[in-house]
């Protein structure tokens, strides 16, 4: 029998963290800050109303495209949030999570041979979705003296004339960076300047805790060369629900809206009427988690650096960034000895590009109580390699 | 009160043996500019007391408690407050509120058996002055009180490792 799997899936490199997995599996106590997720339930008002509707029968496909309410729901939501306007109709994508927003948005804009800047470190599936498309992905560093900033002077040394396209992801997972307006604006020349074109992943836009997020589309010569993307699992704690959207200018969306018909028919109806509820009557749950992770924040960081793991303080996101460059060891030594000795998940930075490495990604988003045991078995882990 | 004054109380509330060092981490203040906004909320009144939510059932010593309805006529010039007055000096009296509705007042009482809490109610607070009707509802069991539910989850499996 021949070998039947493809040669693009055959490159796709394997989870950089598969070993560190089954490692823990092996273990009752593991407290993980290797987790991408919000510890807290879906609010419940939110449950309700999706357990209501399926009682009611609402069982079906929905539009290709989403459910008219939630689309304008989305479209006020990020007017009256972000500043961003986005027609509910001819301009969303409501999407099975922002998974799949990312992989057709890169495919709806991707050609073979293209170039696709992404900015590292960064969430695992941008550069796989980028090859699955055919197109040549090129890192672009952001380095932890810029608070890991994409800067403009990193982006050019890497445009070339093949270049077509940016992906970015700010609040960044996993550094917890941020970019203000003013950073985006000397993006926004470079991206005038050259022609490309912005795939902006905003999954962590609500959470932000020193001054608010700002929506690089808003810039008006970046909107018609913007994708924007967003979802509901990490604001609303609704990661298994896999509600995201795609906002873009109408031949964009339409171009990505022909992929998502074939790969996805539509997004989970129950998600889509609890995302719907989630905006309606959900924002003062999600600003209490809010306020609750920049306690945790505050919380670990500091204990962090008062291990001697020096760590930026991040401004979005639920993601520390902790170097482990005053220990000698790297990033993959330190996280493997860790959960091997002391139970504690975390994600080596190297895993999430060439400028996560001598990083930890740990998620605060885990109880304050773990949080202060995470940190006292840090300690006694970093004294036993003294 | 502002931003800070109100994460603290927050904090307090849920912990009032949160450790000033820990408060003022996750407030982002000094520990000295805690104390003294700790000590001006209790000036202020606007902490009363550091309490603990108790599970009695758990804790071994079942008391009873009941929610008490009372139908007050007012008085000319005081309206509910002398009668609440006199009302909150019995020990028995956990709480008390002056409600909307079809009753006025909202009393729990606690005692250490229906027995007690009977005779109270019928020896010391069916007769006062004013008190035109009074309803006792026993309470069988506690879900949730002041935000802490009672009855513990099975926690939800997840992931060790998630982007």
């Amino acid at each position: 029998m021949r070998d039947f799997v493809s040669e693009r899936a055959r490159a796709i490199p394997p989870s950089g963290i598969r070993r560190f997995f089954d490692i823990a599996q092996t273990m009752e106590d593991v407290i993980s800050l290797g987790v991408g997720e919000p510890d807290f339930v879906t609010p419940w008002c939110v449950c309700e109303a999706s357990i209501y509707s399926i009682e009611q029968g609402s069982t079906a496909y929905t539009s290709n495209k989403g459910t008219p309410q939630l689309r304008g729901a989305i479209s006020r939501y990020l007017d009256t949030r972000f500043n961003t306007r986005y027609d509910a109709d001819k301009e969303i994508i409501v999407t099975c999570g922002v998974s799949e927003a990312a992989d057709i948005a890169i495919r709806a804009v991707v050609d073979p041979g293209d170039e696709v800047l992404v900015a590292e470190p960064c969430y695992v599936s941008y550069i796989p979705c980028v090859s699955l498309a055919g197109g040549i992905p090129v890192s672009v560093p952001c380095r932890a003296e810029d608070e890991f900033r994409l800067t403009a002077d990193a982006l050019a040394e890497r445009i070339t004339p093949r270049t077509k396209v940016l992906v970015a992801n700010f609040p960044n997972n996993p550094t917890g960076g941020v970019m203000q307006e003013a950073d985006w604006r000397a993006i926004a020349d470079l991206l005038v300047d050259h022609d490309l074109l912005l795939i902006s992943d905003e999954v962590y836009a609500d959470l932000t805790y020193d001054g608010g997020h700002f929506s690089p589309a808003t810039i008006p010569e970046l909107f018609e060369r913007t994708i924007t993307l967003n979802g509901f699992s990490k604001a609303f704690a609704m990661t298994g629900w896999r509600i995201g959207y795609l906002c873009a200018p109408a031949e964009i969306a339409a171009a990505a809206l022909k992929i998502h018909q074939y790969v996805a028919l539509c997004a989970p109806v129950m998600g889509q009427i609890a995302a719907y509820e989630a905006l309606r009557i959900g924002e003062a749950e999600k600003d209490a988690m809010v306020r609750e992770y920049r306690l945790r924040r505050n919380l670990f960081v500091d204990g962090l650096n008062k291990l001697g793991l020096s760590c930026h303080v991040p401004k979005g996101a639920f993601y520390a960034f902790p170097s482990v460059e005053s220990t000698g060891m790297t990033d993959t030594e330190f996280a493997e000895a860790l959960l091997r000795e002391q139970h504690v998940a975390v994600v080596p930075g190297s895993v999430l590009g060439p400028s996560g490495v001598g990083h930890l990604r740990c998620a605060y988003a885990v109880s304050r109580d773990d949080l202060k045991e995470a940190l006292s078995r840090m300690g006694t882990f970093l004294e036993s390699i003294k | 009160m502002d931003e800070k004054d109100r994460i603290l109380l927050h904090l307090l509330e849920e912990n009032c043996r949160t450790p000033v060092s820990e408060l003022a981490v996750l407030a982002e203040v000094s520990e000295e500019d805690v104390r003294d906004r700790i000590s001006r909320l209790e000036a202020a009144g606007a902490i009363r007391r550091y309490s603990v939510v108790v599970d009695w059932e758990r804790a071994g010593d079942g008391k009873v408690t009941a929610v008490i309805e009372l139908k007050v006529s007012p008085e000319r010039d005081f309206g509910y407050d002398r009668i609440a007055e006199r009302l909150t000096r019995f020990p028995q009296v956990r709480s008390l509120r002056l409600m909307t509705g079809i009753y006025d007042l909202q009393l729990l009482v606690a005692g250490p058996s229906m027995h007690e809490i009977a005779r109270f109610v019928s020896e010391q607070i069916a007769p006062m002055d004013r008190i035109r009707e009074t309803a006792t509802h026993i309470i069988m069991k506690t879900y949730k009180e002041n935000g802490t539910t009672f009855a513990e989850r099975e926690e939800v499996e997840r992931l060790p490792y998630s982007f």
